[in-house]
């Protein structure tokens, strides 16, 4: 920061973009900081804490994988590790959006007063997740004892699955958060979808199960599932917790949105991060 | 080297107001849907029209203008906040602004943390933080009240706060908007020898105020804004005999018939 000239003007520049994406990095103290903040900040004065991210997905997880593996008639085996899985994974993948939407919005006030890259602030909501998400973790872990998965070395997918979700989240958060600056409405449809796209993705309902469905129709339904992104997210990291066999077709359609995404929000980013702080 | 190059900058504001901003308006826009041709144009403030500045090391500016003339909107041009809509701004040297004094300062938090995290907006890290509270502690003369949350603190001592972060960091651009008139005289005294002495050092000060006194403190030099253009610039007393000369205010021109 110190001693570089930086010369400003309207032009849309790929170097001012990219600019704006290294020098955010390099200011992870502070966005780690934040990150950290944001999250003892929702439980300040409460005892337990943050640890209240973990005990609320449990108390979740487990009444919901109880009532369902009676509903669908499921064993609780098998019902509870997928709904739980579904739920850290789902959390992840759904603030990413919804609080995306309001990433430049609710920043308003630092980003008018404090000079600073715009994805910082990007950065800062990507790395709560992962706090998050490191969490709900906990909860992974406990399961794994009382309901032990086949896992094997293949598992380890489960690691750069998340990495693709981060990335996925992050490019996911930018877009979103820019056109939300400039147009207002989209919060509130985001948050409509993501409840839409709850139900859509296998979380509480077993996708195999009704693939494998002696009901044909509902066979041929639960295909169309496969035209839901979010499954593909879901997929490759779902199947390695919990020991599932690796399906190369789920890893394909992610890496190719991970391409796609990231090209069009770094043409975003580039022809608009100046207008952020106009518009918040 | 220190400077600031300002080549004919403007600072356009699109406002939105609830219609414009909308998805659906845009979307009908496009289409062609039955709004009116205006509802669709964007309401444009023209902010700040061709500025063109040259400040280098050891000035200390003062901004006077109305208010609305664009003073708060030249400093965060010279900060780098808004980038200009037409011309160039080009700024050499590490920025350090004070604009609201309220914002970035998390109010659950204690004065220290809050501290740590300005400084970190300002490009500084954890580590040389921590090795100035102690001086930053001494300075805003808190004491013991850093370990408190934030919302605790009178204006005074929030300015107190954020004017002990920036002279601490060793800014080379200092940027301070009004607020700081919250503080009491015997503070602004000690901080005015502070801010003078990173003036002397590397900086370059630009200052927004109504105040004459503070301008007095501060400034040797003063641009006048109007209306979004600079009206005038140069020594600060001849400039500020000029605007109260120009525009005198409500106060200096007594109603016809005299007061009643």
């Amino acid at each position: 920061m110190a001693g570089t000239p930086r010369t400003l003007n309207a032009s849309r520049s790929w170097g001012l973009a990219f600019d704006d994406l290294d020098r955010a990095w390099r200011q992870r103290q502070l966005w780690g900081h934040l990150g950290w903040q944001d999250i003892k900040q929702r439980y300040r004065r409460s005892i337990l804490g943050p640890l209240w991210i973990t005990i609320s997905m449990a108390v979740t997880a487990v009444a919901l994988g109880v009532l369902y593996a009676g509903l669908f008639g499921n064993r609780l085996e098998e019902q509870l590790p997928y709904i739980l899985v579904g739920f850290i994974v789902w959390a992840f993948i759904g603030s990413s959006i919804t609080d995306g939407c309001v990433v430049f919005i609710s920043n308003e006030g630092l980003i008018k007063h404090l000079p600073a890259p715009i994805t910082v602030h990007v950065y800062r909501l990507v790395w709560r997740q992962m706090l998050f998400f490191a969490h709900n973790l906990l909860v992974y872990a406990v399961m794994l004892i009382v309901f032990p998965q086949p896992l094997s070395l293949s598992s380890l997918a489960a690691v750069p699955a998340f990495a693709l979700l981060v990335l996925n989240g992050f490019w996911v958060a930018l877009l979103v958060g820019v056109v939300s600056t400039r147009f207002r409405d989209l919060p509130p449809v985001a948050q409509s979808v993501v409840q839409l796209m709850f139900f859509l993705t296998p979380i509480v309902w077993i996708y195999e199960d009704l693939l494998n469905s002696p009901n044909e129709t509902i066979a041929a339904r639960a295909q169309l599932a496969e035209l839901n992104p979010f499954l593909h997210f879901m997929e490759i990291i779902r199947r390695p917790m919990l020991g599932a066999s690796f399906e190369l077709r789920h890893w394909v359609v992610v890496l190719v949105i991970t391409a796609v995404g990231w090209a069009l929000t770094l043409v975003v980013l580039r022809n608009y991060r100046a207008r952020v702080s106009y518009w918040v | 080297m220190v400077s600031i190059a300002v080549r004919d900058a403007s600072v356009d504001f699109p406002i939105f107001d609830a219609g414009t901003r909308s998805l659906k308006k845009a979307m009908l826009g496009v289409v062609g849907g039955r709004i009116s041709p205006n509802a669709s144009k964007v309401v444009v403030i023209e902010a700040l029209r061709g500025i063109t500045l040259d400040l280098q090391h050891g000035a200390r500016v003062g901004l006077i203008g109305h208010n609305g003339a664009g003073k708060s909107t030249l400093l965060r041009l010279l900060s780098g906040i808004y980038e200009p809509t037409a011309g160039t701004a080009s700024v050499q040297g590490r920025v350090a602004p004070v604009f609201d004094l309220g914002v970035g300062m998390d109010p659950e938090i204690s004065g220290y943390e809050n501290i740590v995290i300005r400084g970190l907006f300002l490009g500084m890290t954890r580590r040389e933080m921590d090795d100035r509270v102690e001086d930053i502690a001494e300075f805003t003369e808190l004491g013991d009240y850093l370990q408190m949350p934030l919302r605790t603190y009178s204006t005074g001592m929030r300015v107190r706060l954020a004017l002990g972060v920036v002279t601490s960091i060793d800014p080379e651009i200092l940027l301070l908007d009004e607020g700081i008139g919250a503080v009491d005289a015997g503070f602004l005294r000690k901080a005015r020898g502070r801010l003078t002495d990173l003036v002397d050092r590397a900086g370059l000060l630009v200052f927004a105020s109504h105040s004459d006194e503070l301008l007095r403190e501060l400034c040797d030099t003063a641009i006048w804004l109007d209306r979004g253009q600079i009206r005038m610039h140069g020594p600060l007393d001849e400039v500020l005999t000029e605007y109260k000369n120009r525009e005198p205010g409500p106060k200096r021109r007594p109603p016809p018939g005299g007061p009643r």
